[in-house]
Formats: C-alpha cells, sequence, structure tokens
C-alpha cells in the first residue's frame, strides 16, 4: 500500500521503507526542534509546496508574506542577516525568475544561509501549462555566487539534501524539486549523500549516463534494460548537485567509458 | 526626551561635520550621489549619535539597532558617518570608488564594517530590514531597524509588497524614514512619475504618517521619540528634506544626484556649509 509522507516542501507517495514519521520526525521536527534558529517562509503557496507542515508544530517561527515572491526573498535575506536560518519554499519559476535579484543580491551577494527549496520544477506541474514550468532555473542559480544547486533525484534524496543543507552546509542553497508525485529511486537514506558527491549507481564499461533529479530513475531503468535487451554496459551517476559539480566523477568517467550521456529536466541552451 | 540645547547643538556641528566629509569623499572619489547624500544628513545623524545603540568596538553585536540605507546610492554619506562614530578611521574613504577599495558606490555588507546590509538596487531594503524586524521578534531581542527610503525609490513595487507585511505582522520595532527630497534622477519626483497623496497611500497600507522637516532635528526627534515607542501599528517618518542641501549651488537641483566636484567646486562646497542652517 503506498502511504503519503509528507515532507517539510514535498510528498512521498511510496516509501514502504520509511514510515511517515520517519521523514516527517526526521527532517522537520528533528530539525525545527534541534535548530531554534530555523524559521520557514512562504509566499501563499503553504499547502502546494507543503513548508505548511511546519506551521503546524512552529507557527511563531513561520512566514506567509503572501503573494509577494521580491519580498519573500527580501525579508529571509534580513532575516538570515540577523542570524536566523531561513528556509524559504515556493514554486521554481517564481523563486528563480520573479525573486531572481533578491536571491542574487541580497542572499548570494551578501552570502547569507538562505535555503530556498523550490518545488513545481521542471515539467513536473505539465498540466499547469507553460507559466508553471521550469526549466531555466538551474541555470539561472548556479550562475549567483556562493550559491549551491541541488536537484534531489526522489523524496529520500530531498530529505537528505535538506538535512546537509541545513546541518552541514553555512550560505545559500537552492533545492530543487519536484511535486511530489515522482517514483522514488531510493529505498533508504542511508547512501551516503554529501553535498558536491555524486553517487555511483550503476557500473558500466560501454557509456556513462549522468542524470540528475527525476531522470535518475530513469538513467537507472534505461542501464538495465540496455544491459538486458543489448549487452549494452552502461554506467549511471547521479549528479544531485549541479554546483559544485563533481569534477572528479565527470573525469573518472571519461576515462572510464570515453561515452558520456546526460540527462536532465531542463534546458540546454 | 526632548533635545537638550547642548545636544542640538552638537547635532548640528556633527551635521556640518558630515556635510563636509561627504564633499570631501566626493572630491576625492571624483564623483558621488552627493544630493541624495546631502539630504539625509539630518537623519543620519541624529539616529547615530542619539537613537540607534551600536557598539563600534563589537559591529555583530546581536542587539544592536539596525540601519538599512535602502537608497543605496547614497553610500557616500553612510560611509564617512560610520567612520565617525568609529567603525573605521576615515582616512580609508580615500580610496572611495578606486580600484581595489573595500569601499564602491554601493556599499557592501561584507566589506565596510557596521553596515548592516548590502543596498544599492532600488527597492530591496524595506524587505530586508523587515525580515531583521521580524527576526528580533523570532529572538525576543528589542532592537530597531531603520529603514531610510528614496522618494523615487518608492516607485518600486517592493516596497509595496514589504510595507503590506509590516502593517500585517504589525511589525513595530522597524522604522522607515523616507528621504522626501523631491528628486530622482530624471526629473522631479512628481514629473517622472507622481507620489502624491504620499501620506493616503502609507496610511492605507497600514501605517501612522508622521510628517517633518527632515533638517529640523527638533521635528525629527519628536517623530522618532513617537516612533520607537509605537504598539498598535507601525510608524513612517516622512521627512520633507532639499536634494543637495547645505551647498547652496546644489540645492534642489536635480542635476546634483551625482556629481563630481574641481578643487574650486570643492573648496566653494565645503565654504557654504554652515552648522545653523
Ligand atoms: C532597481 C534600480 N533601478 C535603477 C537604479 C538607478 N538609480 C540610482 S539612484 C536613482 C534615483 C533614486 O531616486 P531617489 O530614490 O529619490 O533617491 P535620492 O533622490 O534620495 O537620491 C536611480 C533610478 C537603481 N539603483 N536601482
Amino acid at each position: 500500500m503506498a502511504k503519503e509522507i509528507l515532507g517539510t516542501t514535498w510528498t512521498v507517495y511510496d516509501a514502504d521503507t520509511l514510515t511517515q514519521a520517519e521523514i516527517y520526525g526526521k527532517v522537520l521536527t528533528e530539525l525545527g526542534e534541534k535548530h531554534k534558529d530555523i524559521v520557514a517562509l512562504t509566499a501563499d503557496l503553504a499547502k502546494s509546496t507543503k513548508i505548511g507542515k511546519f506551521n503546524e508544530v512552529f507557527p511563531e517561527r513561520f512566514f506567509n508574506v503572501g503573494i509577494a515572491e521580491q519580498n519573500l526573498f527580501g525579508v529571509a535575506a534580513g532575516m538570515a542577516k540577523a542570524g536566523l536560518l531561513p528556509v524559504v519554499s515556493t514554486m521554481a519559476t517564481f523563486a528563480s525568475m520573479r525573486a531572481a535579484e533578491q536571491v542574487r543580491t541580497d542572499i548570494c551577494y551578501q552570502n547569507l544561509n538562505v535555503k530556498i527549496i523550490a518545488t513545481h520544477a521542471g515539467v513536473s506541474f505539465g498540466a499547469a501549462g507553460s507559466t508553471h514550468h521550469c526549466l531555466e532555473d538551474l541555470s539561472i542559480m548556479r550562475a549567483f555566487p556562493n550559491m549551491t544547486v541541488i536537484v534531489p533525484a526522489d523524496g529520500i534524496e530531498t530529505a537528505n539534501a535538506v538535512k546537509a543543507a541545513i546541518e552541514e552546509h553555512k550560505g545559500p542553497v537552492y533545492i530543487r524539486i519536484g511535486r511530489g508525485f515522482e517514483p522514488p529511486y531510493y529505498k533508504n537514506d542511508d547512501y551516503g549523500f554529501e553535498i558536491g558527491k555524486a553517487v555511483k549507481l550503476r557500473e558500466g564499461t560501454d557509456i556513462t549516463i549522468i542524470a540528475t533529479g527525476v531522470t535518475v530513475l530513469q538513467a537507472v531503468e534505461a542501464a538495465d534494460f540496455l544491459k538486458e535487451n543489448d549487452g549494452i554496459s552502461v554506467e549511471v551517476i547521479n549528479m544531485h548537485t549541479i554546483k559544485p559539480i563533481d569534477r572528479q566523477a565527470v573525469l573518472d568517467a571519461v576515462n572510464n567509458s570515453r561515452r558520456i550521456l546526460t540527462v536532465e529536466e531542463h534546458n540546454i541552451m | 526626551m526632548a533635545l537638550t540645547d547642548s545636544e542640538l547643538k552638537n547635532l548640528k556641528e556633527k551635521a556640518a561635520q558630515l556635510r563636509k566629509d561627504i564633499i570631501d569623499v566626493t572630491f576625492w572619489a571624483g564623483g558621488a550621489h552627493i544630493g541624495g547624500a546631502l539630504s539625509m544628513v539630518e537623519i543620519i545623524t541624529i539616529l547615530y549619535y542619539k537613537y540607534m545603540k551600536i557598539d563600534p568596538e563589537n559591529p555583530d553585536w546581536e542587539e544592536r539597532d539596525r540601519f538599512v540605507l535602502s537608497k543605496g546610492h547614497a553610500g557616500v554619506g553612510l560611509a564617512p558617518m560610520l567612520a565617525n562614530v568609529g567603525f573605521f578611521d576615515k582616512e580609508i574613504l580615500k580610496t572611495f570608488n578606486k580600484f581595489n577599495s573595500p569601499f564602491g558606490m554601493h556599499l557592501d555588507s561584507l566589506k565596510v564594517r557596521g553596515l548592516d546590509a548590502s543596498t544599492g538596487s532600488l527597492g530591496h531594503g524595506l524587505s530586508m530590514a523587515l525580515g531583521m524586524a521580524l527576526a528580533a521578534r523570532v529572538k525576543n531581542l528589542n532592537y530597531k531597524t531603520y529603514c531610510l527610503l528614496g522618494d523615487g525609490e518608492l516607485n518600486e513595487g517592493s516596497n509595496w509588497e514589504a510595507m503590506m507585511a509590516a502593517s500585517h505582522y504589525k511589525t513595530t520595532n522597524l522604522i522607515p524614514i523616507v528621504d522626501y527630497n523631491k528628486h530622482m534622477i530624471d526629473g522631479r519626483v512628481e514629473e517622472v512619475m507622481s507620489l502624491e497623496p504620499l501620506d493616503k497611500k502609507w496610511e492605507a497600507f497600514g501605517f501612522e504618517v508622521l510628517k517633518v522637516d527632515g533638517h529640523n532635528f527638533i521635528e525629527l526627534d519628536k517623530a522618532l521619540e513617537k516612533a520607537v515607542s509605537a504598539v498598535e501599528k507601525p510608524v513612517v517618518i516622512i521627512a520633507n528634506t532639499i536634494k543637495g542641501k547645505g551647498v547652496d549651488f546644489m540645492e534642489d537641483e536635480t542635476k546634483w544626484h551625482y556629481g563630481s566636484i574641481d578643487s574650486i567646486a570643492w573648496e566653494k562646497a565645503k565654504a557654504s556649509v554652515k552648522v545653523d542652517l
């Protein structure tokens, strides 16, 4: 039976190996409980981004600024400047474009400890139409100085990324996720997630697929299919951190298979 | 407490000194946003010398009052003020605008001691100041956050987002002040993009509005006294000022928004600065 698991800003619909209490308790309550300086902010997307869950436990540390993304990120910058640890959620298209300058100038240039968890990225909200698609955010965000950009493969990796962003990294982080309907790849979270360190999911020698985000599962499925049906040996790398990119992992792949295919849910032009 | 005669005299002297410093830095820098720096002199003088709790020995002191210069181009006015209250030696301002200097025209909080926020892109400061004010609430601290806005700057929509949120959250610990000098780059505010009735606009966004002569310390003091003790709703101070104030040939002239001065103009400008305006 698929269970619905609610995190701060994502929903996992099938994670039989992890209970709701485990993800929820681990990432949200644990972090919020442990770090009293965490505040959560959104712009009328508390429900859609699931950051509203934080509000149920810590209402005095939750701020919904209304549909005003420029103010949202400016306020987060001010809070971080005053020593708080703001976690901000809105849809990727609004975080990366409507408020791009606030993110760049107020947060990144001042190197502030703000964590942005941007949802509905790529075409995960395809049905909503092009205004809600977001195929530009990674290029925009990775160009900002001091910004770390993470694209988790699924809910479990999102949990890992959020935790690492808050506990192991000081400075701005952009975590880009979908809508929560993505099928999970990971069964559990103890595979050694580390910001900036790619994860090898399949060994192979003919070609390397470097995937990020929701395309990771598809890359693995393709590798397994090719192996079974065509005898092609495909290496698969989960490049969950886009910036800083794991150069060594890319160089090793070049050395190993000499052919690289990258797969991402994003514009490359 | 109302200003005593000696406090008033002291503030006036400090303001005159700051004006001379602004003229010096503009001269050294080869040009600066002098008009809007001169119009805010009394406002920042009374803030830094009477109202703000700061510790130049400990610029990151958690309980300090904050100041966000949302009209960041007026950095040429704030930089000498920060030097005068002891954050750094004024000599370094000879490098203002120069290659490799920590001081660009728009001040950078990672490089300038005592600066609470980097600004320069108009329309960002009030949101950041609001964030600082909300942080005080979360952390149970008593500090105030002051934010100085330009009148032209108020064209930016983000300010109105921040105002709406400030009155929603009733952040009485946030005190916006408008340097209402009636000029922007391309002309007079009312010609380029009219703001009037400005007081009604702030009121409609939930603020109590206090209008003062922004060059009169007694009026500024009364308004600030009221603003710092607000409990019901946040107070905005609309300070009527004169762009270029204190330098006779710059007063109320759009063209002195940004300007450079040669050594003759430098002497003339300094000579025209008076303690009693
Ligand atoms: C977002 C943004 N747009 C344009 C500018 C360029 N600019 C610098 S100062 C200025 C005029 C500001 O006028 P006002 O706020 O009235 O300032 P003051 O007259 O007090 O100097 C402009 C348009 C800018 N710094 N930021």
